[in-house]
């Protein structure tokens, strides 16, 4: 890692946010280029060039597992009969873990920051269904690469101003009575590219920094409890294990009223990358505050100002004031299909789909538009709506063949709307060309053109 | 008679019963899992606070804080603290207030950080990139005071322990504000005031 960081020319971000968006527009691009012609990507339009593939595949019986490109990740390559009812599949192993479809290609993409530690992976939007992500796909952000540790070395210290400083084991934290809960994760950086002009091609790079799972832990109350909180206590430091040690500092009250110590995640152990063995759930805040690699927990009577809070995840606004303690992540929404880069097959009957999610609450009402904002109509909501968790939308749509503008807008249980881009701006401005970075929770815009191919638009 | 006293026992006995589950809610009980921590446990850890609750001993000196930039952080930071693989770390004062859409504002330690403590924290747990944790705090306190020696906050001859450092004022220190969020909106434009497409991929 030394090496490969010293051989990175000084020069490489020299121009900061700006050659990563370019480079991420190239590997947008060559993505887009392979799934053009991948028949399972919702992205696939070019018919030739899969026939070719497939008459070439045929072509070659006998050399054709050599011929196939390697499987996917998260897939095993097996050879594919002609008819699966006339043959025996493989056989189902003693013990295994399984794997997808080797005919399934979605992956999480890479924001190509100057280094692979530092950096964060986008989660498929475009092919989800339903309100779960798959762990494998859920975003990440990681400040030192993935961390390993091993749970049987790894403890919780809790200290600072509390009456008996404790440490935990993992087995010790899984003796306490335990809950789950299904809720969205968002990093406050979701959607930076796009406030002055749309730049990502599609959802899973306008808005891909956003993931559900259900997870499973200890409320954080229980373990306050434990230790018993002193008197003058207002602010909690969580720090990871990893090689950043990071650390941002949690209110008191938002610990004792909804914070969880995270051990599960989608019915097995956080995966490595979410924050294995232990993660810290600070629902419907900041993603950046739901430290990974949870190792300690100190107490004190004002916030710590760590370099997270301080010069990274707050709001500089155009009169050189900055937001700081932004932590709510607010209603937000946007339609998965048909989105940007999709190809619409004609006139005809589609139904629009999407996910909407508030870190303030449950999504009340979502309402999408067809005509760039014109008119609304109510989309129906599938259950279960939970609160602060992503929430699926479908609305059934007749398009005519013209040019269309389809939006969604999300209005949660406090009642706030979903604002438009232009009116974010108008009270927050456009700090330079990536605006104010954080917190970009607008309407985002999909024009459906004439030959119904889909692009990333604004309209406000 | 027999039944309004009946009555007025049952009211009472649900009114304790109330009472009770009341005080229970409220005296949540615990279940002494745990060990007690440790004074090498606590040794072990640090964090330190903006009034400098948390500083170690020791110290260090701007000249001594050169040579160990040099050995240790310039391959990253560039050898002027101008930025390379890591963060630029001085310079961009004046650029905060900033309202040219195409112009962004130059985020440094200099320009925008508000704590000087903030620097000594995250260098002794996160720096340098390829061996996290690995500086003496002699050598944090030298590095912190080459920094703000750089960024013009402290002079050249500058020795930096735990009291100075947590003396030091930096340039931003007044420029942050509360969340006003959840915002008032000004009304949507009735007709669409932008429209703004991006090229297709190929």
């Amino acid at each position: 890692m030394v090496k490969s960081l010293l051989r990175t020319p000084l020069h490489a971000r020299a121009n900061g946010q700006a050659s990563t968006t370019d480079a991420l527009l190239e590997a947008e691009a060559r993505q887009l280029a392979h799934d053009r012609s991948d028949s399972s990507s919702p992205y696939f339009t070019d018919r030739r060039a899969f026939l070719a593939r497939s008459l070439a595949l045929a072509g070659s019986v006998g050399v054709a597992s050599a011929a196939r490109a390697a499987a996917p990740p998260g897939a095993v390559e097996r050879d594919v009969p002609p008819d699966a009812s006339r043959t025996q599949g493989y056989p189902l192993a003693d013990e295994s873990y399984g794997s997808r479809s080797q005919f399934e290609t979605e992956v999480r993409t890479r924001f190509k920051t100057a280094t692979p530690q530092s950096s964060w992976t986008f989660t498929p939007l475009q092919n989800g269904v339903g309100i779960i992500t798959p762990s494998g796909l859920h975003f990440e952000r990681s400040h030192a690469g993935t961390a390993v540790i091993d749970p049987a070395k790894h403890s919780l210290l809790v200290h600072g101003m509390v009456r008996e400083p404790k440490k935990y084991s993992m087995r010790e934290l899984k003796r306490f009575p335990s809950l789950s809960r299904i809720m969205f994760l968002e990093c406050s950086g979701n959607g930076l590219t796009e406030w002055s002009k749309p730049t990502l091609r599609t959802v899973q790079g306008t808005h891909g920094l956003t993931s559900t799972s259900e997870w499973t832990g200890v409320p954080l109350s229980t373990i306050l409890n434990e230790v018993g909180v002193r008197s003058g206590a207002k602010w909690l430091l969580a720090e990871g294990g990893d090689g950043a040690a990071m650390t941002r500092s949690i209110p008191l009250a938002k610990a004792m009223k909804d914070c969880l110590l995270a051990y599960g995640q989608n019915g097995e152990a956080i995966r490595p990358e979410q924050g294995y063995p232990l993660r810290l759930l600070v629902p419907g805040f900041e993603g950046n505050m739901n430290i990974k690699w949870l190792r300690r927990l100190e107490l004190s009577d004002m916030p710590f100002m760590t370099r997270e809070e301080t010069s990274k995840y707050t709001d500089l606004r155009p009169n050189g004031k900055a937001v700081q303690f932004s932590f709510e992540m607010e209603a937000k929404s946007v339609i998965t299909f048909p989105s940007g880069e999709m190809q619409l097959d004609g006139p005809g009957f589609y139904e629009i789909t999407g996910i909407a999610w508030s870190g303030r609450g449950t999504v009340k009402r979502v309402d999408v538009s067809a005509d760039g904002g014109k008119t609304w109509r109510q989309a129906a909501l599938q259950g279960p709506v939970l609160p602060i968790c992503h929430t699926r939308f479908r609305l059934p749509w007749q398009w005519n063949g013209g040019t269309a503008v389809l939006q969604s807008r999300c209005v949660d249980d406090t009642g706030y709307v979903q604002p438009t881009l232009g009116q974010l701006i108008a009270l927050r401005g456009l700090d330079g060309p990536l605006g104010s970075v954080y917190h970009l929770n607008s309407i985002q815009s999909w024009q459906v053109a004439s030959d119904g191919k889909v692009s990333n638009v604004h309209e406000y | 008679m027999s039944t309004s006293i009946e009555k007025t026992s049952r009211v009472a006995l649900a009114t304790l019963l109330c009472a009770l589950s009341t005080t229970v809610l409220a005296q949540q009980r615990t279940y002494g899992f745990g060990t007690a921590a440790t004074q090498v446990d606590l040794d072990r850890v640090f964090a330190i606070l903006p009034d400098g609750r948390g500083l170690p001993p020791g110290s260090g000196s701007v000249e001594q804080g050169k040579t160990i930039y040099a050995q240790q952080c310039a391959s990253c930071h560039g050898d002027a603290l101008q930025g390379g693989i890591g963060d630029k770390l001085i310079g961009g004062r004046g650029t905060l207030v900033n309202n040219d859409p195409t112009k962004a504002p130059v985020k440094t330690i200099e320009s925008y950080w508000p704590y000087a403590t903030t620097i000594f924290d995250y260098v002794k747990r996160a720096m340098p990139f390829n061996a996290p944790d690995s500086l003496t705090d002699d050598q944090v306190y030298a590095v912190t005071a080459y920094i703000l020696s750089e960024a013009k906050i402290v002079p050249a001859d500058t020795t930096l322990d735990a009291k100075s450092l947590a003396a030091v004022r930096m340039p931003n220190r007044d420029g942050f504000i509360a969340d006003p969020r959840p915002e008032k909106f000004p009304p949507v434009a009735k007709t669409p005031h932008q429209h703004m497409a991006i090229a297709p991929a190929k």
